[in-house]
């Protein structure tokens, strides 16, 4: 204690205020960017306007509460940020179904918003302490585990939209669970990884300069994950599978402080990418197409050319700096500019400048998840909200830098904008779970009582 | 954990800056490369999204954008009066332009430096980006006459007049014409079939025969002679009487220039008035030949021959054609050889005789106002060249009066008009009836407008010497009542 009281920490403050300040302007903004959609497609400001901006505004309100309720030590910034960002995708949402996109529908999106912000109060209110989640390592692991399964089990009419094996529908209403796989996978490894850790980085072999660990402590982890990859290759989902890949060697080498299993991991999966290339001819193509996206060739292919991501590129490019303005470009002629290639819809209006303030706001994001982790006081707070903050800054690069061509491009959705139920529930759990340990954090640790004697009283 | 969690932010903040820098690279750097794309569809629809600025000849809208209810083209072109002004406005067409749509393009689109005042005030206003007004220098009056009497006449043909004194286009008439309408619409598959169409038409509509095509200029020429011969020696003027034999042997052959049907030219030796009216060959034959290649190429060039004109639309080049022997050059003297002359060029030359000798420059658009009206540039009348003293011009004009009077061009005569010309009758190769030119301007003794009329082929089956007044004269008449009688 002595040590803690000598070092100048940093007092946290609820700033409860603050936060309500920066959602109300970040539900301003929306409704701002709304009435700038109106304007521009029908010359005036849109009849629903009100109504959304009421709407979001109101489902904010709710979360706010909760989590002044539930979690008053949680970082501030958070829950704006997702507001903000999510409500952006609403407008391009309702931009690109103003624009007869078909698929785009901003009514259901905002209806699957409100229900994130439910599951988000929902795990607040019932997960009082996330390190209850650390007994629950295997069972999460084989709940991913399952959930990942289940599309390619099912037959193709269940479970395939335009080629990718990833949902369960059922009557109309149809969801992917690998988005809340990602979620469970991430519980489970920071679970076993804490449990494992020292084994993994002291014990075992050293071949050349690298330490090699023990078979037996790294096969269930080993297991999992190559399942997982099989799984996500069978369906097609490539998006995901690199998804995984990326974040659990980034957890495994926060837990282990290893720089070899980086270069493992590197090696993994360069390896696993080239045997890919050969065995699937749609990953080899991806790989052909990131390097010419240009070419004639691709670009009249009938399926699996570069006509999407070449249209998404045109958009970047009629944005510019300055973009064409809300409304007043033609995202509509980017194949699924609702869903994958939604930040390039964004870029063509809100141009470079709108680009870097979005980026800005999710790596905002991340640096909070990331600065809880750090703060966070025991290893499984630590590995669980550091290997969510990465989870979704390795998401984010996955599918922007392959939107922008930056490399290949695999489907994935940018988290909080594109359409989709599945994706937006499982986004606003993973931000209740950074709430919830941002909240254990920055929570003053307890303090002795003056005058007791001995006696410490603990608070939670 | 700390230690290496501050790596893996490390690792996020480069993944940020990675994608920053990727945007940064695509969106300031390699946006003008994407915007270009053929492939980029945008272009297309960009192209319809801008109201471009009217077209304005004589207060009359000629080519206007008017709004659609489609998203992706909001504005389409029109054109009242279609046909008549196709030449002159040219079309606007998916992937091109033509003519002032699209020699003025920037103006019209709003994208010119010129507009970037106009552009910031409208960004402030939030008002959308309006093109800037062309306000043509074409008599609508003129315009319709050439273009009635033109058709009546049933032939392919061009009419061009112009202001002497400014040099203005009054009427820029080409037939056959299409309509630009057709070229002007949203879809693609339609406007580029109609345009092979009429690309691959015979009588080539697309083509503006008054400041693209060159013709032998026939007789017409003999003005240019005529200017050169009284140029060349001061002394001479309307009654310096000449040899006009019935025959003119050419050197180093064993043919002979005839005049036109063989006729006599008076009793052999005529006043240079008479030769003019009667259009005998023999005389200009013959002073072509004592003033030499030299002289009679640069009296063409004094009267703007050579010289790269943009109205704004390239002028096709005429030409006097390369030295050969006398005998090609007695045969270029009568019009008839390698000359090759638009009919812009032969309206100047008729211009540059009823200006005093002084060939303006030819120009089509007179203002350009912004969408609220204000002027942004003006026509600033420039002169083109000094192509014969004040002294020759009015001989000239005397005896090109005298033709209209007295000679081949009675047809043209205007009550109460003093109407100056000549005509001309020129062979083509291939025997194919001679096309009808005539060159005019009128009045006399304060040109208002000068013209060239050509009429393809026009001379047939009609006697004489009167082929090019009898069916161009009354088509340069036609236009000059109309601008001259109110």
């Amino acid at each position: 204690m002595s040590e803690v009281a000598a070092s100048p920490v940093l007092m946290p403050a609820k700033r409860r205020l603050a936060q309500l300040v920066m959602l109300a302007l970040a539900v301003l903004i929306v409704m701002g960017a709304y009435a700038n959609v109106g304007l521009a497609v029908d010359g005036r400001v849109p009849a629903g306007m009100l109504a959304y901006g009421l709407g979001l505004g109101g489902i904010m309100l709710v979360a706010y509460l909760v989590l002044a309720k539930f979690a008053p030590w949680a970082d501030p910034l958070i829950l704006p940020l997702v507001t903000l960002i999510n409500g952006l995708g609403l407008v391009m949402i309702y931009r690109l179904e103003s624009a007869k996109m078909p698929g785009a529908s901003a009514a259901s999106q905002i209806m699957w918003t409100g229900l994130g912000v439910v599951m988000f109060a929902v795990t607040l209110v019932v997960l009082r302490d996330h390190r209850m989640l650390q007994r629950l390592t295997y069972t999460a692991g084989a709940i991913g585990l399952v959930l990942l399964a289940i599309p390619a089990v099912l037959p193709g009419s269940l479970s395939e939209v335009q080629g990718a094996k990833i949902w369960i529908r059922i009557g109309g209403f149809s969801i992917q669970p690998g988005e809340f796989a990602k979620l469970a996978l991430v519980v489970f490894f920071a679970g076993y990884l804490v449990a494992k850790r020292d084994v993994l980085a002291l014990a075992g072999r050293r071949l050349l300069f690298i330490d090699l660990p023990r078979a037996r402590d790294l096969g269930p982890v080993l297991a999992t994950w190559g399942l997982s990859l099989l799984v996500l290759v069978f369906e097609k989902d490539l998006g995901t599978s690199l998804l995984l890949f990326g974040t659990f060697i980034a957890m495994i080498y926060i837990a282990t402080q290893r720089t070899s299993w980086v270069l493992i991991g590197l090696l993994l999966f360069v390896g696993g990418a080239y045997l890919a290339g050969l065995a699937f001819s749609h990953v080899g193509d991806r790989f052909e197409i990131w390097l010419n996206p240009g070419s004639a060739e691709f670009y009249d292919r009938e399926i699996g050319g570069s006509y999407q991501i070449m249209q998404g590129l045109f958009g970047f490019g009629a944005g510019g700096i300055l973009g064409t303005g809300l409304g007043q470009g033609h995202p509509e002629l980017i194949p699924l500019s609702f869903s994958d290639f939604i930040f390039a819809a964004t870029g063509e209006e809100l141009g470079l400048t709108g680009l870097m303030a979005l980026l800005m706001l999710y790596a905002l994001l991340v640096e909070r998840g990331l600065r809880t982790s750090l703060a966070a006081r025991d290893p499984f707070s630590k590995l669980l909200s550091g290997g969510l903050a990465f989870l979704l800054a390795w998401q984010v690069f996955i599918i922007v830098g392959g939107v922008t061509n930056l490399i290949p491009l695999t489907g994935l959705v940018t988290p909080f904008m594109s359409q989709g139920g599945s994706a937006l529930l499982a986004n606003w759990i993973l931000i209740a779970l950074l709430v919830r340990t941002s909240d254990a954090a920055r929570r003053p640790p307890p303090q002795a009582i003056q005058n007791e004697g001995l006696t410490q009283v603990f608070q939670r | 954990m700390n230690g290496t969690l501050k790596r893996v932010s490390v690792a996020c903040l480069a993944m940020f800056a990675l994608l920053m820098i990727n945007v940064n690279f695509l969106q300031a750097v390699r946006a003008e490369e994407l915007r270009g794309d053929a492939r980029n569809v945008r272009n297309f629809y960009e192209r319809y999204s801008i109201e471009r600025g009217r077209i304005i000849a004589g207060g009359k809208v000629i080519a206007q954008s008017v709004e659609t209810d489609s998203k992706r083209f909001r504005f389409i072109r029109q054109y009242p009066d279609a046909k008549l002004y196709a030449h002159v406005t040219g079309f606007f067409s998916p992937e091109s332009a033509s003519a002032i749509e699209a020699s003025e393009n920037k103006l019209l689109d709003g994208s010119s430096a010129d507009l970037l005042l106009r552009r910031s005030i409208d960004l402030f206003t939030g008002e959308p980006t309006k093109g800037a007004n062309v306000e043509v220098t074409i008599n609508p009056k003129a315009q319709k006459a050439a273009y009635d009497a033109l058709r009546q006449s049933g032939k392919r043909g061009a009419v061009i007049a112009i202001d002497p004194k400014t040099g203005a286009i009054l009427a820029m008439v080409s037939l056959p014409t299409y309509d630009p309408t057709e070229l002007s619409g949203t879809d693609k598959g339609k406007v580029f079939s109609r345009y092979d169409e009429l690309a691959k038409d015979k009588s080539q509509p697309l083509l503006n025969r008054t400041i693209g095509q060159t013709y032998p200029p026939g007789s017409t020429f003999k003005v240019v002679t005529m200017a050169a011969y009284l140029e060349d020696d001061s002394s001479r003027g309307p009654d310096t009487t000449v040899d006009a034999p019935q025959n003119l042997p050419l050197p180093g052959t064993n043919i002979s220039l005839p005049n036109y049907g063989g006729a006599a030219c008076g009793s052999g030796s005529v006043t240079l008035t008479y030769a003019l009216e009667r259009s005998c060959n023999t005389p200009f034959g013959k002073i072509g030949m004592e003033l030499g290649y030299d002289k009679m190429n640069e009296q063409t060039e004094a009267f703007g021959m050579g010289t790269q004109i943009g109205v704004p639309m390239s002028v096709a080049q005429s030409d006097f054609g390369k030295e050969e022997d006398k005998a090609a050059l007695a045969m270029a003297s009568i019009g008839q050889r390698s000359n090759r002359m638009t009919p812009l060029q032969m309206a100047m030359i008729a211009a540059g005789i009823a200006n005093n000798g002084t060939v303006m420059k030819p120009y089509l658009v007179n203002k350009i106002t912004d969408a609220k009206g204000d002027t942004i540039d003006e026509a600033d009348p420039d002169q083109l060249t000094d192509a014969v003293s004040e002294e020759t011009a009015g001989k000239l004009r005397q005896m090109m009066v005298s033709v209209v009077q007295n000679g081949t061009a009675n047809l043209a005569q205007v009550p109460g008009v003093q109407v100056a010309g000549k005509t001309g009758t020129a062979e083509t190769a291939d025997g194919q009836p001679p096309h009808a030119w005539f060159i005019s301007f009128a009045p006399a003794d304060d040109p208002k407008i000068a013209l060239a009329v050509i009429v393809e082929s026009g001379a047939a089956n009609v006697g004489a010497e009167a082929t090019g007044g009898h069916t161009a004269a009354p088509i340069a008449k036609a236009v000059l009542e109309a601008v001259l009688t109110k």
